[in-house]
């Protein structure tokens, strides 16, 4: 329990600390929080739930389009300031930009909980690759759906407010950056403790074995949408202020960006250990550092090198970091293990 | 505008069915390795569009875009292998959630690949079979989609007998049913499977040969035609072809009529939300008798 407390303690000073000592680094500190809160909510679903999912990212996308809305359009009417493109007409001050934000964010998180709850009992009912492929529809379907809407940008994208000017300070990368350390920290939160209690439970036996877990008498349905809902909370938070990180949103290649963002969050949760609590996590971290520098080093193979990545994350290493460290050092995790069989099981390898 | 503009209902139903047809082939071939293989192929869209580009570039070298369809299986075939040699041989056993995400790493591998071999352009090989006029000039049909259309039946009867008439078919035939007894009846299930493998992307070939002539092709189109493909055979069911058939040539009709209605912008999204209604359709069809789909 100290060691714990002592470690978070560490992390929480190091997040606070980090845009101060790597000031370099403060935007991609971002986007890392907000990978690890998409890593996570994913692993509620296709971790602890065994429903694996593309479309999470559709909830990520509404989330950003609705918050840039809702921001915007707060203050001003929409239409136009989309047609006004990149030429700002309309200028938000702090307070309207900050007001706007928080009410954006509001939106953001509780409009996508809403629609997964409403979708989720038409969906969730589908089981295995129907399932899978099903999400994968829904969430291509949105991006192209939503690259036909006039009012928010179409096919030319939508533009966010600028970060404005207070007083003279340069704050915009202070701001994001500790805006998506909470929402991380929240994030981390609300999952810890649902994980500890019987929630977690049901989800696992869901994920397990869903006809006697429903013959046990949990209704499975209920229980299969309350997990999707709250991992669309956080995707809908976490696009949101991506959505503003980014400044500038477009229908398939930043909100429902599938091919990329909606495949990370898959891959970062796989590579850090599905079903744990800081699998994502350090999947995440992991998958950011390598994705970084492969988008430096390997400009234009990226691509290339992300199709070889998945491949061989998905072959080779399917259990993940924590999965790996589980099977060498099974007493870290409260495991007893006997050492006549464990000898026994590496003379048969 | 069904009744409004009757010419433009028989140009969209004769333009849905004549593009159904070829959906109907890659369907086929996703049927295929499904039922043998129990794998779903995200990057058969990309086998599609590669086949394409093996037509486009003969095209491109003087030689006409039609023998694309003989060349471009029998290159495909071992691309087919090489890609079950390499990755799909790992997953066959394994969770069907490891093969979909490694089919669609190989799906965008393959894309950005293509994007470097071939550009980024939207690209055509022009087969100049001319156009025909059907009813006082108001339907108009190109050959080259009635050609691609009569291609694709050839290929699906060939397919047809040969899978029911030759050793190979009636191997592949045993493993769907059952591969372990295929392989104690002395099958090499290892091989029918690189061999379904190789089919189905041989069937991509030809499909993607037959749309480089009618259609455009471009490295990104892939995602599409995969989900085009599980959606005809979800719809028939596996081994079911007349069903893949009908289904191919419906899917077909109604996008073309969601081209015509809600613009073409719209197209490719009413596509996937088509799926996302089937398979909650079929989910509240199935939930009433107590099953579901597995």
């Amino acid at each position: 329990m100290n060691k714990n407390v002592l470690l978070y303690a560490v992390i929480i000073i190091f997040g606070l600390a980090a845009p101060f000592v790597f000031p370099a680094f403060k935007v991609q500190l971002s986007i890392l929080c907000v990978l690890i809160v998409l890593a996570t909510t994913w692993n509620i679903q296709g971790g602890e739930m065994g429903y694996n999912t593309f479309g999470n990212i559709l909830f990520y996308g509404l989330g950003m389009y609705l918050c840039a809305s809702v921001q915007v359009g707060m203050f001003f009417p929409l239409a136009e300031w989309t047609e006004s493109g990149g030429e700002k007409t309309f200028v938000h001050t702090p307070t309207q930009f900050f007001q706007g934000m928080a009410a954006g964010l509001v939106v953001a998180a509780v409009v996508p909980t809403i629609v997964a709850g409403l979708i989720g009992y038409a969906i969730l009912g589908l089981r295995g690759h129907y399932f899978a492929i099903c999400t994968l529809g829904l969430g291509v379907a949105a991006g192209e759906i939503s690259g036909g809407i006039e009012i928010i940008g179409a096919g030319q994208g939508f533009t966010t407010p600028p970060f404005p000017n207070v007083g003279g300070l340069e704050a915009r990368g202070e701001f994001f950056y500790f805006l998506s350390f909470g929402a991380l920290v929240l994030t981390f939160m609300a999952v810890r403790a649902i994980y500890s209690t019987r929630f977690r439970l049901i989800l696992n036996a869901i994920r397990d074995n869903e006809d006697k877990a429903e013959a046990m008498g949990i209704e499975t349905m209920k229980y299969k949408i309350i997990g999707w809902m709250v991992s669309a909370f956080f995707c809908g938070l976490a696009g949101g202020i991506m959505g503003g990180l980014v400044g500038y949103i477009d229908s398939t290649d930043v909100a429902f960006d599938g091919r990329e963002m909606g495949v990370f969050m898959v891959l970062m949760a796989i590579l850090g250990g599905k079903g744990t609590l800081w699998g994502p996590v350090i999947g995440a971290t992991v998958f950011h550092i390598f994705k970084e520098g492969f988008w430096t080093f390997f400009l234009g193979w990226q691509y290339v090198a992300l199709g070889v990545l998945i491949v061989v994350i998905v072959i080779y290493f399917p259990e993940g970091i924590m999965g790996w460290l589980r099977e060498k050092y099974p007493e870290r995790f409260g495991e007893v293990v006997d050492e006549a069989d464990r000898k026994a099981q590496v003379e048969l390898k | 505008m069904v009744f409004q503009y009757p010419m433009i209902t028989v140009q969209a139903c004769l333009d849905g069915i004549l593009l159904g047809i070829l959906f109907a082939l890659i369907a086929y071939g996703m049927a295929l390795q499904w039922g043998v293989m129990n794998i779903i192929n995200i990057a058969q869209g990309d086998l599609v569009i590669l086949g394409g580009y093996i037509a486009y570039f003969m095209y491109l070298y003087g030689i006409h875009p039609a023998w694309g369809v003989i060349v471009s299986p029998i290159i495909m075939y071992f691309v087919g292998v090489g890609i079950y040699k390499l990755v799909i041989n790992k997953v066959v056993d394994r969770d069907l959630f490891i093969s979909i995400l490694a089919t669609f790493g190989i799906s965008i591998l393959f894309m950005q690949l293509m994007n470097f071999a071939f550009g980024a352009d939207v690209v055509l090989a022009n087969s100049g079979y001319g156009t025909t006029f059907l009813f006082d000039n108001a339907v108009v049909l190109p050959n080259s989609k009635i050609f691609s259309a009569f291609v694709s039946i050839v290929f699906a009867i060939c397919l047809v007998i040969y899978m029911k008439k030759s050793k190979l078919g009636r191997a592949i035939r045993a493993t769907a049913q059952n591969a372990r007894a295929a392989k104690i009846l002395g099958v090499d299930t290892e091989k029918v499977y690189a061999a379904t493998f190789g089919l189905n992307a041989a069937l991509c070939g030809v499909a993607g040969a037959l749309i480089s002539i009618t259609f455009t092709i471009h490295p990104y189109m892939g995602l599409p035609y995969t989900i085009r493909s599980f959606m005809i055979v979800i719809v028939a069911g596996l081994g079911n072809l007349p069903g893949v058939a009908m289904s191919g040539m419906g899917l077909g009709v109604f996008e073309e009529f969601a081209d015509y209605i809600l613009g073409t912008e719209f197209r490719i999204g009413s596509v996937f939300l088509l799926l996302v209604l089937i398979l909650v359709y079929r989910r509240f069809k199935l939930s009433r008798k107590r099953e579901y789909l597995k």
